[in-house]
């Protein structure tokens, strides 16, 4: 049904113009998270796949467990993560045969950032948060831009809901307005209640996030999964 | 000399229709209005007809409204159902409710659908789809039951079974695979909600609740919240902050008045 | 009237009395300001396409109209096609663009064949294949324009794949394209969405029916005349087209739109 938009006037009846031409970028929605702690990271993802106001799949993951021990969580065009993450596990197999070790997650973060930027002038339609544990076993997460610019940080939230989760995440996770509240990093446990408490109230009021909730737990005895439910409205 | 300021009459404004069409040419953008992407519907039954629609509201991507209401009253014996912009189809609901009454009292007669139609097709028409309001419209006269759909340019339909809304085609493949001829009430109300349903779960314009509203001969049943498949989860823990979590950085009382005569105020 | 065959089917977005030279030429062209124009518009096109898992394997399902803007042209095309001993895909989009991919794919299976190891390509490869090429050729501005539904079943495990002209890929227990995104998907989802191993084969052919059926009602660019196509343990099956039984009882009763 087309609803004729208000903000659609002029003075004059005309004739709206309509052209199919290829737009080779789509947006299939939802919301990615990590939060580093002291030695673990947790990084989430929903797994609703949309397109417009239409639900293609319920669970499309979009968080990916990559062979170097780090987690990548993909948002925006579900095509290009899948083509970037496959890009990257080439490049992260090659150097596994090359130096005979695994890559670190800062050189990870380095080089994806490279990767982006490599296309700068046709991105990839991807925000990323990278998710892992460093050098020294201590949790770490990076976030993008769909051209490269990075950063390093100890929780952050993107994609649809982004905007919705960030906040709570800055107030919670980092104390923000909260003076008197005891700084430092949380504990694991109070980390995944805050990231399930999280998504749920998103998926409350972000339309684009939904149907399932799949959390990674990076720590150094390796990395374990949850799958939880989120409502399917 | 006094100036003669008239009250508005009523009716739209559009002294600065112009000036607004100049400045978007310009590049301003308009405000944005809450658009309920919606799924509505209604069917005939043996007895009458059901009204069905979800409950959410949306601004763009945020569920601006988790539990709306789109079955508005014009009548005792009708009820309208709203899609599209939440402001256009209030308010020309609300309208159209008053306009039915004052026709009740001048006539003395018990209010007819088509003449609600013809009321809501002409107004809409006029404003030739700048109202963004795509309705259903049910009720129960001397004539019957009736179902209609209207559109924001003003064009009807009328047909046994309709639906609105951007999860319109959702609930109509419902009603194309399942709507029977002179169904039982408990069947069109199982009917209607699954249709509803239809669009809560396929549509991200649609979700939460679903309300329904039954019209019969003599009666007319509002199920606000007749099913609920969406209510929220609990939460993992609570976000209570405790007393003095704000700091405060300075603190100045004020003596406004000062007391010269009598006693002070007992403010205790 | 518009005599114009390349307008038909296009939104009008010009002064209709005005003669062009190229008009009588589908396709982009009377605009075309870039020296080379690759970005297409899709000509003969096939609408939705339904797929669903069920008890015994995937079942695909798709009409047979391959239409030309508004105009039903071919009345009798197969938009289902089978690769393998495992794979059933259906197309919904360009009709050439879908040939384009058979030939593609042909080709791909005789070379494995002539390598002779004993191996050749099961649905999941197929997919990959498929989806790399639907991605390389939007980046490279010059898509098939085909939304392709891709089914099969190996070693006991059944598969049901999307992928689309700009690469988008996901799987699901129930995939629907164009129309049937909208109006088939949600009875598809409320009759298979976890039953997706209690589903006969029955049952599965009254599933797709029904919204082929609705399709037919309600999708413009639809015909009953239809196809299914099944992959199970056995095999693959593909039907012969046949047409769907309707009821336009109702309109008998409906008079008039209301004053």
């Amino acid at each position: 049904m087309t609803i004729v938009h208000a903000h659609q006037v002029s003075a004059a009846p005309v004739q709206t113009l309509m052209e199919r031409r290829f737009s080779p970028y789509t947006e299939n929605g939802g919301t990615t998270l990590a939060v580093a702690g002291e030695d673990f990271c947790v990084i989430a993802g929903d797994t609703r796949q949309s397109e417009g106001y239409h639900i293609n799949s319920r669970y499309a993951p979009k968080v990916y467990q990559l062979s170097n021990g780090a987690v990548l969580a993909t948002g925006g065009m579900y095509a290009d993560g899948l083509t970037l993450v496959k890009r990257l596990e080439q490049r992260l197999e090659w150097y596994f045969h090359q130096h005979e070790k695994t890559m670190g997650i800062g050189a990870l973060a380095q080089m994806l950032s490279i990767m982006l930027y490599n296309k700068r002038f046709f991105p990839y339609y991807v925000w990323n948060t990278l998710g892992g544990l460093d050098e020294e076993g201590k949790g770490c997460v990076f976030s993008y831009d769909p051209v490269g610019n990075y950063e390093k940080h100890h929780w952050n939230c993107s994609g649809s809901a982004g905007h919705l989760i960030q906040p709570f995440l800055d107030n919670q996770v980092g104390h923000k307005h909260q003076p008197k509240a005891q700084a430092g990093l949380l504990s694991f446990d109070h980390v995944v209640r805050l990231v399930k408490d999280a998504f749920t109230g998103a998926t409350e009021r972000d339309i684009y996030t939904g149907d399932y909730l799949e959390i990674f737990i990076v720590r150094a005895g390796g990395i374990t999964k949850e799958k939880i439910d989120l409502k399917k409205d | 000399m006094a100036t003669k300021v008239s009250p508005p009459k009523g009716g739209f404004n559009f002294d600065n229709f112009t000036r607004n069409a100049m400045l978007m040419d310009k590049g301003m953008k308009p405000p944005k209005y809450t658009k309920t992407g919606t799924t509505i519907c209604g069917c005939l039954f043996k007895d009458g007809l059901v009204l069905g629609a979800d409950t959410r509201a949306t601004e763009g991507p945020i569920v601006a409204d988790k539990n709306c209401e789109k079955i508005h009253y014009l009548a005792p014996n009708m009820y309208c159902c709203g899609a599209g912009t939440a402001a256009d189809c209030d308010h020309t609901t609300k309208l159209l409710e008053s306009k039915l009454e004052l026709h009740r009292l001048q006539t003395g007669r018990k209010s007819r659908v088509a003449t609600a139609l013809t009321m809501l097709k002409q107004m809409l028409f006029k404003y030739q789809g700048q109202l963004g309001t795509a309705l259903i419209l049910g009720g129960f006269d001397v004539e019957g039951p009736h179902l209609y759909t209207i559109y924001p340019h003003g064009s009807t339909d009328k047909l046994p079974y309709v639906t609105m809304g951007s999860g319109s085609l959702a609930a109509m493949a419902i009603f194309e695979s399942r709507w029977k001829k002179d169904m039982e009430l408990e069947d069109a109300m199982e009917l209607v909600k699954e249709a509803i349903y239809a669009g809560v779960f396929n549509d991200l314009g649609s979700g939460s609740n679903v309300d329904l509203c039954v019209i019969k001969k003599d009666s007319v049943d509002y199920r606000r919240g007749y099913s609920q498949p969406n209510t929220r989860g609990t939460k993992e823990q609570t976000y209570k902050f405790p007393r003095g979590t704000t700091a405060v950085l300075t603190s100045d009382i004020r003596q406004f008045v000062d007391v010269l005569d009598g006693d002070a105020m007992d403010t205790s | 009237m518009d005599h114009f065959p390349g307008n038909w089917g296009q939104p009008l977005s010009r002064d209709p009395h005005v003669v062009s030279s190229t008009d009588w030429f589908p396709g982009p062209g009377r605009a075309a300001a870039e020296p080379i124009a690759r970005t297409q518009q899709p000509m003969v096109t096939g609408t939705s396409v339904l797929g669903i898992k069920y008890k015994d394997g995937i079942m695909i399902a798709a009409d047979t109209l391959a239409s030309y803007g508004s105009l039903a042209r071919f009345r009798d095309v197969k938009r289902i096609i089978s690769v393998g001993e495992n794979t059933i895909i259906g197309a919904s989009g360009d009709i050439s663009d879908l040939q384009h991919i058979e030939h593609m794919l042909e080709t791909v299976m005789i070379k494995e064949y002539c390598v002779d190891d004993g191996h050749t390509l099961y649905p999941k490869h197929i997919y990959e294949y498929l989806s790399r090429v639907m991605y390389n050729r939007r980046t490279s501005m010059n898509p098939l324009w085909n939304s392709l539904v891709v089914g099969g079943v190996r070693n006991g495990e059944k598969f049901l794949g999307f992928v689309d002209l700009q690469g988008t890929t996901y799987q699901a227990s129930t995939i629907a394209t164009g129309y049937g995104a909208y109006i088939g998907q949600p009875i598809l989802r409320k009759a298979v969405e976890g039953r997706e191993d209690e589903i006969t084969e029955e049952e599965a052919v009254k599933i797709m029916d029904d919204c082929m059926r609705v399709l037919w009602y309600r999708d413009a660019r639809s015909s009953p005349k239809i196809q299914r196509a099944t992959v199970t343990a056995a095999g693959i099956t593909v039907t012969e087209p046949y047409e769907l039984t309707t009821e336009w009882g109702f309109a008998e009763n409906i008079k008039g739109y209301g004053a």
